[in-house]
């Protein structure tokens, strides 16, 4: 009698593994997306792609109270085979003490074998809370798909670039929005599916405010071109006073080196660098930044590096694919006026 | 208010001034005879707790240093207890941890002593994955606010935390228990005087194997190789502004 169960639990069992095995065949990617004010936000579009990297089947997830209307804008783009949609304004400010659990039951219900957000303020907030409930180790900041278990991130702030093989049965991982194409709009026509699992989790926590940046410049993490003024600036006046115009002129994000921030010309938040921003985006002008080793891990990515300094030694110009030897308060100047004439 | 019974995680890492250079074998990043100090995020999150005993000076019993790693990371540990930590607490290993590992860890400490606030740095420049402190909150079902800018201890066992977001800040208002995770802004940790430097060799430091834990520490993920970024080569100088731009229009920046 006990043989024979014992026998039965071991054929359950081993009948199991081999559904498991099976289901596990079929990749199944969950794409966790970003929305604001009804909009879908730009770095939604490049974890698509990435999305897709991994087999036919991406499931987009939108969760809040406009979840069905940002649906609508999703299910053109290239790449998406469904919408999931949770409607519930529960989720409207992202709290990672609701979203996680949320997302935790519409994985275990959907089956999905990947999950991927971006490595935003958003993705780095919810993703690794959702990791520690399905007990599986995140993959941060991924910059390419091997195949479906093989990441390359970069560590160290991009001193040196990992690859790693994850043997957890659900792959959780967040990307550099510019590591990856954003997602184009085509003749998609994703279905949307309103999801009938929502835990509805509680809350500890309780939204109070935000202050976002007014400016119509783009947002220093995201933006693909980039402006930054280091220590030749000499002070804060000048730094306002050329820095922004230069940037508007190239419709970019304005940064800045630790000496700048540190000098007091810059706000924190501004800093590129080990231990500011990691940025990469398509064109970095470097104004007045010697080019130290901490602040090259936070551009040196960038698909375009040009430099304006006085000292031609600077070792910003060993990087630099155009570089320019000149005094920054002529060149400036000079500069934004011949971008403003086009 | 309650009495808040802080833990302070830290990690000791490869200085940040250091140049890591990828070892030979393509395995991971050489560490030996190179620089090493605490995490930068960490010395923010021990300098917060150690203001918020100064504004709260009866609330906050007691701050808490843990740190999981090489027996050397003692000397991180006694930094820790120069800055203002009561007391340290080593999970010893010789492994390189994951973070799921390090917070399934601190969970256990959380538990064993007590604790109702962990303040942890928002990522480690080593690993630079950010996401032992909200894996942590999520174990415990905790409130978690992460990326935090400003912490200030409210009424009825609440804290309000400015955190940074893209494009700016949000306020949290957050129900202890909970765990904080520090941004750079949050503020400027002080230096370790002599003095205290001296009194932090007497602060007790207890010593106990990971195996202790009773976690399972495995790691997920196997580094199948790490290497060197392609190096850039520089481009060469124009001469002009006229020709800064032709160059980049030429290289599509423009």
């Amino acid at each position: 009698m006990l043989l024979t169960r014992t026998a039965s639990s071991v054929l359950r069992a081993a009948a199991a593994a081999g559904a498991h095995a099976r289901r596990s065949r079929l990749l199944s990617t969950l794409a966790v997306l970003e929305h604001k004010e009804g909009k879908l936000l730009p770095q939604s579009l490049p974890v698509i792609t990435a999305a897709t990297k991994l087999g036919d089947s991406v499931t987009a997830l939108l969760a809040g109270t406009d979840a069905a209307s940002v649906a609508a804008q999703v299910a053109k783009l290239n790449g998406v085979s469904k919408i999931l949609t949770v409607s519930n304004g529960a989720y409207d400010k992202n709290l990672a003490e609701n979203f996680a659990p949320m997302l935790q039951e519409n994985i275990k219900a959907g089956g999905f074998t990947h999950v991927v957000a971006a490595h935003s303020a958003f993705g780095k907030n919810i993703m690794p809370r959702l990791s520690a409930l399905l007990d599986v180790q995140q993959i941060s900041d991924v910059t390419e798909i091997q195949d479906e278990s093989t990441f390359v991130r970069p560590i160290y702030a991009g001193n040196a670039i990992a690859t790693v093989k994850s043997s957890d049965a659900i792959k959780v991982f967040t990307i550099r929005g510019t590591a990856f194409p954003a997602a184009e709009e085509g003749s998609g026509s994703a279905a949307v599916e309103e999801s009938s699992v929502d835990p509805k989790a509680d809350s500890t926590t309780t939204w109070v405010s935000e202050n976002l940046a007014k400016s119509e410049r783009p947002d220093l993490g995201t933006a693909t071109r980039v402006v930054s003024g280091g220590r030749g600036l000499k002070d804060k006046d000048n730094f306002d006073k050329l820095m922004p115009p230069l940037a508007d002129a190239l419709g970019a994000a304005i940064g800045a080196s630790r000496a700048a921030v540190d000098s007091g010309f810059a706000d924190n938040s501004l800093q590129v660098g080990q231990t500011g921003k990691v940025v990469a985006p398509q064109l970095y002008l470097a104004v007045g930044i010697s080019g130290a080793i901490q602040h090259l891990a936070g551009m040196k990515d960038s698909k375009v590096i040009a430099a304006i300094n006085k000292d031609a030694d600077a070792p910003i110009f060993q990087v630099a694919d155009v570089g320019l030897v000149a005094d920054l308060f002529t060149a400036v100047p000079e500069l934004t006026e011949k971008l403003n004439e086009k | 208010m309650t009495s808040l019974r802080i833990l302070v995680p830290v990690k000791r890492v490869i200085d940040y001034a250091v140049k890591p250079r990828v070892n030979a074998a393509q395995t991971g990043v050489e560490t030996a005879g190179v620089k090493m100090s605490m995490n930068p995020f960490d010395e923010l999150s021990l300098e917060e707790a150690v203001r918020l005993r100064e504004r709260h000076p009866n609330t906050v019993t007691d701050i808490l240093a843990f740190s999981a790693g090489p027996p050397k990371a003692q000397d991180t540990l006694r930094t820790a207890m120069a800055m203002g930590a009561d007391r340290a607490l080593l999970a010893e290993t010789d492994a390189e941890l994951e973070p799921l590992a390090v917070a399934k860890l601190l969970q256990q400490v959380v538990g064993d002593e007590d604790r109702n606030l962990v303040i942890l740095g928002k990522q480690s420049i080593d690993g630079d994955a950010g996401q032992t402190g909200q894996m942590l909150a999520g174990l415990l079902g905790w409130g978690q606010a992460t990326q935090a800018s400003g912490v200030k201890l409210g009424e009825g066992g609440t804290v309000t935390v400015t955190k940074e977001v893209d494009g700016g800040e949000e306020v949290l208002e957050v129900k202890l228990p909970m765990v904080v995770t520090a941004d750079l802004r949050l503020n400027e940790p002080r230096y370790a005087s002599l003095p205290n430097i001296m009194k932090a060799k007497k602060k007790p430091l207890v010593k106990k194997a990971v195996a202790d834990f009773g976690v399972d520490v495995a790691s997920r993920l196997q580094t199948v190789k790490v290497v060197e970024p392609a190096p850039r080569k520089g481009g060469g100088k124009v001469e002009d502004v006229g020709g800064l731009v032709a160059r980049l229009k030429e290289l599509g920046a423009l």
